[in-house]
């Protein structure tokens, strides 16, 4: 029988980057940070991991000095949060278009004003298309084999893009959870090390980053785009790959009760533990409703949800982030625009929820499934638990 | 460059528009954005290479005898090499092409 460790999921993480043998970790070490990089610097400090780890003065240079260190043909990672992905912004486009295979574990936390450690979407909302693979976890086993799967979708030739792991703030990245660690040389197996394609090399000289006049600009960004469709399948062959080495396997698209299910809902990350225990609440009552987690975000994997949908005649998206001022909420946005182009008839409702970290309970989520959400002047989505 | 940037199709890009030819941004003519170019007078010249120094993109080129003169694929026209002749011997004129 494998061990099962007790730890809390930030350091969990940083023992996985560990097992992927990151060879640079560049990280600002200030609020919202996490133990994540902290726990990084100990094991490089201490000498339990070979690795250059390198200490900036903001996340712009925290992601710059991936940039560098990628291009320079080392296995980099790096974490933020929050206010730290927007610093990053900018970098994040130039990392994804560069084709540097970077991987960030992005804890989900919400933006400032009112100033906010906790938990929601709005930070990686904010940046959804920046051109990096976006996956989410629902767990810490989910987030530390992310890890460990990310290098080794990102540094695919077929691939060659930044991975982002999404992991909810303080849900999963502070809490206590049973972690089994796969053994170093299960993971050297899987994951051998990274031989970029291209690399900056003095003796080999080469250039990065080169001005794109107008006649090979929209070229360049549909060869970028071609490459984000195309990893899906290769998304999906390192999953079902770990899956057969590692005995856990994951989908792109994880389905819960969704057998007969014709009302389901659709979310991203921890909250879909929360939803679940609201289905099997229903369930009791007689109420039959599914769950739909998207566990890849980006590439948006179409097929999936499509055969996911088959029988589903009413939608309950649930996410943590405001319209700001759109429509409707972006996960909302997203799919009923890829309902619409599939001809889809799906009623699909919109729930604003888990702002700022608040707790949403699974009655709430029996509450929505009872209780659906008409339009009515001119809201176009319900916060759930809003006063006033 | 092997062929004109609008014969690239996006599958002949390296990943990453990566260019691993060094040196080819000479076969980027990047004369054309000028409407002034510089023209010396020889009989001012003191061959005292101040244009040379101070052309930002080296287009300024050592020509016979030791004057210079400036390449015209790559003069962008900025007037630099006027502004900083001490003898007047470098004037910008339309470039009427």
């Amino acid at each position: 029988m494998k061990k099962v460790t007790g730890i809390e999921v930030s350091l969990a993480i940083a023992e996985a980057a560990k097992l992927a043998r990151v060879e640079v970790i560049s990280a600002y070490p200030i609020t919202p940070q996490t133990h994540i990089v902290e726990h990084l610097a100990e094991l490089v400090a201490n000498g339990e991991l070979e690795a250059v780890y390198i200490n900036v003065e903001s996340e712009h240079s925290a992601l710059s000095a991936c940039v560098g260190a990628e291009a320079a043909g080392a296995r980099t990672f790096t974490s933020t949060s929050a206010q730290g992905l927007e610093l990053m912004h900018e970098i994040l486009f130039i990392t994804s278009s560069l084709r540097l295979p970077v991987v960030m574990v992005l804890v989900n936390r919400a933006l400032s004003a009112p100033l906010s450690i906790w938990c929601d979407h709005s930070d990686v909302m904010a940046a959804r298309d920046c051109g990096w693979i976006m996956l989410f976890c629902e767990n810490g086993q989910e987030a530390v084999d992310s890890v460990i799967m990310a290098y080794k979708i990102g540094e695919d030739r077929r691939v060659l893009l930044p991975v982002m792991i999404n992991i909810d703030g303080f849900t999963l990245s502070h809490v206590i959870e049973p972690i089994e660690f796969p053994d170093q040389e299960l993971v050297d197996s899987f994951l051998p090390p990274y031989e970029p394609l291209f690399r900056l090399d003095p003796e080999r000289p080469v250039t990065m980053g080169a001005y794109g006049m107008p006649e090979i600009y929209t070229e360049a960004k549909y060869a970028q785009e071609e490459a984000i469709i195309n990893s899906k399948a290769v998304i999906k062959e390192v999953m079902e790959e770990f899956g057969k080495r590692f005995k856990r396997s994951y989908r792109v698209v994880e389905t819960y009760n969704m057998e007969g299910a014709k009302a389901a809902f659709i979310a991203l990350g921890s909250i879909c533990e929360n939803i679940k225990t609201a289905i099997d609440l229903l369930k009791k009552k007689g109420i039959n409703v599914g769950l739909i987690s998207l566990r890849l975000f980006r590439p948006f994997p179409s097929e999936e949800l499509e055969e996911a949908l088959t029988n589903v005649e009413r939608l309950m998206v649930v996410e943590r982030a405001m319209p700001q001022g759109s429509i409707n909420g972006p996960l909302y946005n997203e799919i009923s625009s890829f309902a619409f182009s599939k001809g889809m008839n799906i009623k699909i409702e919109d729930y604003i929820a888990g702002l700022g970290g608040r707790d949403v309970e699974p009655h709430e989520f029996v509450n929505i499934a009872l209780n659906p959400f008409k339009r009515e002047g001119r809201e176009n989505y319900r916060v759930i638990g809003v006063r006033g | 460059m092997a062929k004109p940037m609008e014969m690239y199709k996006w599958q002949d890009l390296n990943i990453g528009c990566v260019i691993d030819e060094p040196g080819n941004s000479v076969d980027y003519k990047t004369g054309d954005w000028r409407t002034l170019k510089p023209v010396t007078d020889y009989s001012k010249c003191t061959k005292c290479g101040l244009c040379w120094l101070f052309c930002p993109d080296n287009a300024m080129r050592p020509k016979e005898e030791g004057f210079f003169e400036a390449d015209l694929n790559y003069c962008k026209g900025c007037g630099i090499c006027a502004e900083e002749c001490k003898f007047g011997a470098i004037e910008m004129v339309e470039d009427k092409k």
